[in-house]
Parts: structure tokens; sequence; C-alpha cells
């Protein structure tokens, strides 16, 4: 086949001789050559976030500034969170990745396997108003690996273009195929989904945890997903949201809430965030255990963790401060001149109908639902 | 392709004979026009969304009328002013020309080998030289994690630049190879019993011929290389980003159409290989 | 002869610094692999008076202090080697939820000097009172085992030792081993159906139409493979291109755009257009010489076309035909890439569970075992295809 045509290439060309010695010398050049330019500069860092226009927030926000202020290069990686990384890292012994963006309870889960480095407060800056690190921060901001740097929530969101006449507006909305029927999106992990799932199917929001603290209770959240599950694309990563909507891809989707506002202010995106049931949680940032660059790293997280990188990334994406002291800072949105506060996720408007995530529960049954999710997926 | 009825009067071409009468004829065209349009409208479709002036990936209305607003050349702009397109297209090209020189030496001098009629064991050989090819590459991307990172060479260019050559080797093996197996030895033993030192008799009588073979493979090798993107996901770090996992990354995670204006670059690209190979061939008959 | 030792001596001289380097850069890491699905020392390495202590238990009532204490002192030190993360990962694949309790009994124990033991540790958590909890360290202490062979065909070892098969809701494997297969047929029916008309066309063309021809066949073929899945993705999409074609010429309504895309219907449709030219090409090569004066006499003595094609052309093509499929059979059950951009979570194949287990679970020995079924079916083919067509005339893949 190929091969066949291929030989049927050239039989007797000339010069070619001289074109393999070009061609040798190249290939040793190449092999010689300082190969991994970038590495050479001892003095880079590889910070991992959450990519898309959070992503884009943080670089603007944190990074360029870290780097304006110490020369220390800061390298971006993107990753869906979980742990999955940074356990294979550490596993083979190849640590890469310096200081992470991480959920709650990864980062609890990742400090109890010594994944990630334990970090003095102490070494914290204080507050933009003085206080001390250790009373500036909100409490579930400070655990032994991982500090506070955002609220985030989940909420589900939609095209407005594309539901005509009546708007979803409840979490149950979201399961009910009849009403509004067409595609989902869902972000590919059991964690949020199965909150939602009872939510919608009538659990109080005060009774969520409680119901998943029983076999009967997760029957009944992965039933309820069982109902949508052939309409919903599963995504990974929080800039596919945005996308999928504008696209006409899904008619709804749970979100980053940042991730819709930003398509909104930013690109005019006829989208709408549905809070009801939204559920609220504090990103935290960690460091790999047993990274070399531990110093660098340090001092990026510092950096990283202060109210006004905070305010930095909240004038930028719709994530409010961890510290108390952060929270004044956050003004207006850089380009496009939004009042901010209206669309924090923990605006007293906003999270009349909010969940607290609760991470410790999580904590301690993220792997074993991980592995029912992925069975359940499977099937 | 309907039978016709009734036996031809005249015996016609045996094209004719398959298709049958007018209307069978036409169906066959048709379907064959559809394929076609299968395998090249997607790739198509792609160089003009390139130019959308919007951040997504459909035909806008502005778009469909011609309308030169909503054209716009922004996202080549973008990936030739993004530090990181460009430093993975660094990457691919280090990466891709040193796997396909390791590749073509190495490969061009065991083909030689195994031309030789005494070459042992030849089969077992072949197989294991061919082997890179045969594997699913997740499961070859998956050994070498484990591998590679055991012996320091995980997220470096060399690791990358050994498991793309072993990936390319197969390529050139077959093709040089298959050039070797019209090559008349005579020729070598001719240049000898003249007095030409092996080499020198390699390098002037058997080179040239099977040079054809070489490029091939160099150029399957090359192609290869700057396409792959399992092993890179699993072996390369931040500094080793490629086209490929650059792409990946603009599929899976950060959805932009600057992907598309890449995705045109690799087009022209893969049309100026097409267009090298069908010119090798057409030298070599002249 | 003197000359053949000489000459053999030169060919394996060639020969040699490829195969080394074949050796070490892809067999040694294949080997790695295969090792890993039967081989995992990292319990064994971690817990190593624990697992001693547990070698004489019963294993009906609960083990005695001495396990209690090796095991107390282990996880504390595993988790300042850590290593903490693995144990308790591999414990946990045994008995689900134990990964949560072996960390946290670990950062407990940071603070606890004196035992007796056991009461520490079943104060810490009820787990540790529960001899499944000490079956699950034993079985994972095992340095050898053929557990993940075992669980990738949704099997599992009792306590007792028997063998047996997995609850239903955790059979997964051997269904998505099935459906990888169907599919990898239904692809090669595909690829056959569309790719052997346009082979007989270009076959029978004259040179310069059947050179053109040709080449739109190869432009997919040399065009980066992520080019073409992303514009799939483009033209499939719900608002994508093929729906808005549909739509305009009023094949379907608004409201009914056919979801083509994120689900088994995508990955086929990219997957038929990715693996179409290496269906074509042999059979244009096999094609282009059966001379045509075959059907002609089949014509004069009289036969139909149907039956000139079936009698006379078909099996002419078989070889071509046999050695297409093959092929694409061989690639497709292997496929990973096109599945996992465009297959949603229904269009995934056994390569991205593979995948899956390699980068998400990081259940290495799963995802060993997997891919070591996955590589016996590949090579069962491979030797069937080297039968029939030859390696030499195998190419690109």
């Amino acid at each position: 086949m190929m091969t066949e045509r291929l030989c049927r290439v050239a039989r007797r060309p000339r010069g070619w001789i001289q074109g393999a010695g070009r061609w040798t010398a190249l290939a040793v050049l190449a092999m010689v050559s300082p190969v991994p330019v970038h590495n050479l500069h001892a003095q880079a860092i590889t910070a991992v976030s959450w990519g898309g226009s959070y992503g884009r927030a943080v670089n603007e926000g944190v990074n360029i500034p870290f780097t304006g202020t110490t020369g220390i290069r800061v390298n971006v990686e993107d990753y869906n969170g979980g742990l999955a990384q940074i356990r294979a890292q550490v596993s083979v012994g190849n640590i890469h990745w310096d200081v992470v963006d991480l959920e709650i309870a990864d980062a609890v889960r990742g400090c109890d396997e010594g994944l990630l480095e334990p970090i003095d407060v102490s070494f914290l800056p204080d507050g933009a108003d003085g206080t001390p690190a250790a009373e500036d921060f909100v409490p579930e901001g400070l655990t032994e690996c991982g500090i506070g740097q955002l609220f985030w929530s989940t909420v589900y969101a939609y095209n407005a273009d594309n539901i005509p006449g009546e708007k979803p507006a409840t979490m149950a909305d979201f399961f009910d195929l009849e009403k509004f029927p067409g595609r989902r999106g869902m972000r590919r992990v059991p964690q949020v989904n199965l909150e939602f799932a009872l939510i919608a199917d009538g659990v109080p929001l005060d009774q969520v945890y409680s119901a998943m603290n029983t076999r009967e209770g997760l029957d009944r959240a992965f039933r309820k997903l069982d109902t949508i599950k052939d309409q919903v694309i599963w995504w990974e990563a929080g800039a596919q949201p945005p996308q999928m909507l504008a696209d006409g891809e899904v008619v709804m989707s749970t979100a980053y809430n940042g991730r819709i506002f930003n398509a909104q202010v930013l690109e005019n995106q006829p989208f709408v965030i549905v809070w009801d049931g939204q559920l609220l949680d504090v990103g935290v940032l960690g460091i790999v255990a047993g990274t070399p660059r531990l110093d660098e790293a340090m001092r990026y997280l510092a950096f990283a963790t202060s109210a006004e990188s905070q305010a930095r990334i909240g004038r930028r994406i719709s994530y409010s401060p961890a510290r108390r002291s952060g929270a004044p800072l956050v003004t207006t949105h850089v380009a496009a001149g939004v009042e901010m506060a209206p669309h924090m996720p923990a605006s007293p408007e906003n999270a009349r109908r909010a969940l607290r995530y609760d991470w410790e529960w999580w904590v301690d049954n993220q792997d074993e639902l991980n592995e029912r999710f992925s069975a359940w997926l499977a099937r | 392709m309907t039978a016709a009825t009734g036996a031809p009067t005249a015996p016609p071409s045996p094209a004719r004979l398959l298709r049958g009468d007018t209307l069978g004829r036409f169906a066959y065209l048709a379907f064959c026009v559809l394929v076609f349009v299968f395998l090249v409208a997607p790739i198509v479709v792609i160089v003009p969304l390139s130019f959308n002036a919007e951040p997504y990936f459909t035909f806008t209305e502005g778009m469909l009328r011609l309308d030169a607003e909503a054209y716009s050349l922004r996202w080549y702009r973008e990936i030739l002013e993004n530090e990181v397109w460009t430093r993975s297209l660094v990457n691919s090209l280090v990466i891709g020309v040193s796997a396909t020189a390791l590749a073509t030496t190495l490969g061009t001098l065991a083909a030689l080998g195994l031309a030789s009629a005494a070459m042992p064991a030849r089969r077992l050989v072949m197989g294991l030289l061919i082997s890179p090819m045969i594997t699913p590459v997740i499961i070859s991307a998956a050994g070498m994690f484990f591998f590679y990172s055991s012996i320091g060479l995980g997220q470096t260019h060399l690791g990358l630049i050994l498991a793309h050559t072993a990936l390319g080797i197969p390529f050139v093996v077959i093709t040089v190879t298959a050039t070797l197996s019209g090559f008349d030895s005579n020729l070598t033993r001719a240049a000898a019993s003249l007095g030409a030192p092996p080499l020198y008799a390699f390098r002037r009588v058997q080179l040239p011929l099977i040079a054809p073979g070489v490029i091939s493979g160099a150029l399957f090798a090359f192609a290869t290389s700057f396409d792959e993107v399992v092993v890179v996901l699993f072996m390369a770090g931040v500094e080793q980003r490629t086209i490929p996992r650059q792409m990946w990354a603009g599929i899976r995670e950060q959805i932009s159409p600057a992907i598309l204006a890449v995705a045109t670059f690799l087009i022209v690209f893969a049309a100026l290989l097409l267009v090298v190979v069908a010119w090798l061939r057409r030298r070599g008959r002249g | 002869m003197i000359g053949s030792g000489r000459e053999r001596f030169r060919a394996l001289a060639l020969v040699l610094p490829l195969l080394l380097f074949i050796l070490v850069t892809f067999i040694a890491p294949l080997a790695t692999m295969l090792v890993r699905s039967v081989h995992d020392p990292v319990v064994a390495d971690a817990l190593p008076e624990t697992l001693a202590s547990l070698a004489e238990w019963d294993g009906e009532e609960l083990p005695g202090e001495a396990a209690y204490e090796a095991v107390a002192r282990e996880l504390v030190q595993a988790r300042e080697n850590r290593t903490l993360g693995q144990v308790a990962g591999r414990v946990n694949r045994l008995e689900s939820g134990l990964r949560s309790v072996f960390t946290r009994s670990a950062r407990s124990l940071r603070d606890v000097t004196d035992g007796p033991w056991r009461g520490v540790l079943e104060e810490i958590d009820a787990a540790w009172a529960d001899p499944a909890t000490w079956h699950a360290v034993r079985a994972a202490g095992q340095r050898f085992t053929a557990r993940h062979y075992l669980n990738a065909v949704d099997m599992q070892r009792l306590p007792g030792g028997s063998v047996a098969r997995q609850p239903e809701e955790r059979r997964i494997y051997l269904p998505l081993l099935w459906r990888t297969l169907v599919v990898s047929a239904v692809i090669t029916i595909l690829c056959l159906a569309l790719g052997y008309p346009v082979a007989h066309l270009i076959a029978n063309a004259p040179e310069r139409r059947a050179n053109l021809l040709l080449a739109l066949v190869l432009v997919p073929f040399w065009t980066s493979l992520l080019v073409r899945t992303t514009a799939w993705i483009v033209l499939l999409q719900t608002q994508g291109v093929v729906n808005d074609l549909l739509l305009a010429i009023g094949l379907i309504g608004e409201d009914g755009r056919l979801a083509m895309i994120y689900n088994m219907t995508g990955t086929i449709i990219a997957m038929t257009h990715v693996l179409l030219p290496f269906m074509v090409l042999p059979l244009y090569s096999v094609m282009r010489a059966i001379p045509g004066q075959y059907m002609n006499a089949a014509a004069s003595l009289g036969a139909k076309p149907a039956q000139a094609f079936f009698r006379v052309y078909w099996p002419q093509t078989l070889p071509g035909v046999g050695a297409g499929s093959l092929l694409v059979f061989i690639l497709a059950i292997g496929y990973y890439i096109t599945p996992a951009l465009v297959g949603g979570s229904s269009g995934q194949l056994i390569s991205n569970m593979v995948a899956y287990h390699m980068q998400t679970s990081l259940n290495w020995g799963l995802a060993g075992a997997l891919g070591g079924i996955l590589l016996a079916g590949v090579l069962a083919l491979y030797l069937l295809y080297d039968r029939l067509v030859g390696i030499e005339r195998l190419s690109l893949g």
C-alpha cells in the first residue's frame, strides 16, 4: 500500500548525499544544543491553576506582578482539579509542579497523604488593614497545607437565546427534561452533582449532607442523575461550559460562576446564572511536597494569598477574597467597569439559597464515590 | 450498484461492467463523490472558520453573507504573538528533527542488514523492530511513562526524542527494506571488485539507489513525531509541550478558535509534505 | 563458507544498534508496564512488620496486639516517607473506604505515644475492629498478584481465596471490551463499504485523474490527527455545519438538531474518517493489479454484471479486503485520541479506560492488566496479518 507507493518514489535521484550530510549536521546540532533553554533559569516555578478566563485572571492578578516584584518566572500549567497528577508525580519521584490551586477537600486529603507541604501561618503577610494573617482569613482558609484564596461557587447557567418562553429558575428545572428538553452539561466528577441531584429531588438544603451519609440518600442521588444521564455532556475544564452554552451544544450547564460572569461581561453572551442551590466553596493554594523549589514556591504562595493579590483576581473574575481585608479592595471589573459585589457568589442576594460545600464530608468519601461514579458512568 | 437486466450485447469495459446500467453508474459515481466529500470536507471547512471574528467554532451569519467584518486575522495574530505557541513549535521541531535523524540513521543501517540473506532470525527481528507501530500507542505511552521516569528521563527533551525515535523507526525500516528488495547487490560487488572501499561503495552506489526509501521513511518518521500527542501527554512537562499537545489542551481544556488557525497551518504543512512525496516520485521516474 | 560467515556478521552488526535501541527505548518500557500488572511492592515495602505479624493470623478473629502496634508505627513512618497515600490507595481498592481510614489514622497517631494500640486505633476508626480491614491489608501486601487481571475481566478473589464474578454494578471491563470489539467491527465494515467503490474508481481511472483522486485520499492521511478531530467537532456539534445544512434543506427542524458528537456516533464517524485511507490504499494496490480482461472474458461468456463482479472481480480483491480490514480493525481497537475528544461518556473505548487508570484513578496495576489484554489481542491479530499478508507489505500505522 503506502510502502508500495513510496517505493515508486525516485529511483535515480542526484545530489542526495550532500543533502544527507546537511541532515546529519542538523540532527547533531539539535542533539547537542542546550535543548531545555527555559530550564536554565533556576529562578522559575510552575504554578498550576484551572485555565480559561480564571487562569487569565490569576496570570494578570498574581503571576505577572509576582515576576515583576521578585524576578522569579512563573510557568503556568492548567489542570482540572483532583489529586491524581500530584500523586503520580510524588509516586514516580518526578516533581515538576510547585504551587497548585486546589479544592479544599483535595488540599486536606493531599495533606493527609503527605503530598503537600505544611504551611506555617507566620509566613503569610498581614492583611491589607494590618490584621495578622491568622485572623484575616476565613476559618477554612487556614488548613495545615492549604491556604485560602477565593470563594467560588458551582451554579448552573443557561443561554437565554436558546431557551424560548419560560426560563429555568430552580435546581429542579435543571433535571426537568419535559419542561426544558435538551442536553445538559455537568462536570465529570461525583462532587456537586450528587448535591444538585438531591436538591432537585426535593431534599431541603440543610439536609443534603445528612442524606448523603446514608446508602439510601446516595442511591437516591444516583437515581436522580439516571433520569438525565443520556442527555448529559460531561465537561472537565471550566472553560467548556461557556463554550458549550454559546455553541448551543447544551441548553444548560453546571459551571463555575466566574466563567459565566466573564462570558457575560467580556463577550456579551446572553447567559443567565441560576443561583438556586449553588454550592459555595473556598479555593486554596498548596505546595507539592518534595519540590526542589520550595523557597520560591513559598514566596509565591505568600504573595498570591495576600489580600491585594486576591483582590486583583476578584477584579477580573467574580470570585471573592478568602481574606476579610481583601473584600473592600474589590471594586469594579478592571476591563468592563461593572461593580463586582452583586456578582459574587457570597453576596446576600445570590446566597439566599446557597449550600456550603461540606468539604469534610468529601474528604472522607471522595475515593469511594469517584469509584462508584466512574463505574456508573461507564455503564 | 444495481445489477443490470439481461446480458450486454457487446463486451463492455470492466469498469462499465461493474457499474451496470447508466443509473447504476450514476449511483456509483455519486457515492464515490460523497465519499471524497467525506474525506476532504472536514479539512476544508476548518480553513474559513479560522478567520472567524467571533471566538466560537461556528459560521456566523456575517460569514455566510461574506461580510468582510465577520472575518479577521485575530486568531493568527494571537498564535503568532503567544509565546506558548511559538515555544511549542520550537519543541515540536527540535524533538521531531532529532527523532527523525536518529530513526533514519539507525533504521537505514538495520534495513541494510535485514536485506542480507545471511541475516539470522530475520522474521523475529523484523517483528521487534516494527512492534512500536503495531502496539496501541496508549500502551506504549503508559510503559514509557514508568520506564523513562524511573531512569530520570521523564519530563526531558531527550526522553521524548528517544520515545519518538522508537515510534518512527518502523516507518524507516519498512520503506528502506521495500526499496532494497528491488536492489541488485551485484552493483555493490561490482564496485568492490573495482577496488572501491565498502563505505565509498555504499555512499556512491547503494545510498543513491535507496535514497527515495530513506527520504520517505524520514518524512514518515517526522510526520509521526510532529503529530504525536499521547506519549507527549504522558511524558512531557510544561517545558516540553509540543504543537499537538497544545492543540489537545486547546480542544480539551481551553477552547479557542486559535487552534483552528494552528490547524490551518498544519493543513498547509500536510499539503506540502504530500507535494514533496509526489515530487520525489516524479523525479525518480525522470 | 567463510564469505557467508562474514556476511552474517556484517548483517548482524548493521542491525544490532537498532535492535538494542528498540529493546531499551521500547521493549523495556512495555515490559515495565506488564511487570507492574502482576508485581506491586509498595504495601509490602511500607508495612513489612505488619505483614509479618499477619502471617500467622487465622483470618477469623482480629489479629493480635503485635499487628496493631506494627501498623501504628509503620503508618506514621509511611506518612513521613510520603508513601502513605500510595499504601492507602492500594488498600482502598480492596476495601472501599479504607483510604481515609488510613490517612486519618496516620494523622491522629502522630500525637499518640503509648498503646494499647488496638484500643487507640479502634478509637480513631471502627474499621480497625473489622477483620475485613486486615484482609485487605494482607492481600494488598502481596508482592505478586493476579488480582489486576482478575479485575480486568470483572472477577475478584474472595477473602477465602475462591474466585467469583464482580457484583453486577462493578462489571464494567468486559462490557467495555465487547463494546470496543463491536465498534471496531462496525468501523471496519463502514470503511470497507466506503472504501471499496472509491478504490475501484481510482484503480480504473486514467493515470492523471487517478493521481488526483489518490491525493484526495492522502491529504487527510497526512493531516494532523488533532486537526481532523477538531474538524469533526466543528462539523458535528449541535449548532455545527452539518446540522445547519440539514436544517437549511429542511431535513430537520430547529428542535430536531441531531446529537452527533460527544457520543458513540461521534466516535464512529470520526474514526471511520481517520481510518478510511488505511482501507483504500491496500484495496487500490490490489485492484490496480487486476487485469481488465478477466471481466471482459466473463462478460463475453454471458455473465451478468453482478455475477461477473461476485464470481470474478470480488474474489481477486480479497487479499486487499483482508489486508485493509485487518489493519483498520487492529488500529481501531487500540484507538485513544479520537474517542477521548469526541466520544463523550458513551463513546469511550478500552484504551480510554487504560488512560483513565493511568492518569486519574492511578490504579497502575489495573491499567497494566487492561493494557496487557489489549496488547495480547493486537498481537494475535498481527500474527494473523503476518500470516495472511506478510509484515514486509505492512506499512503505515
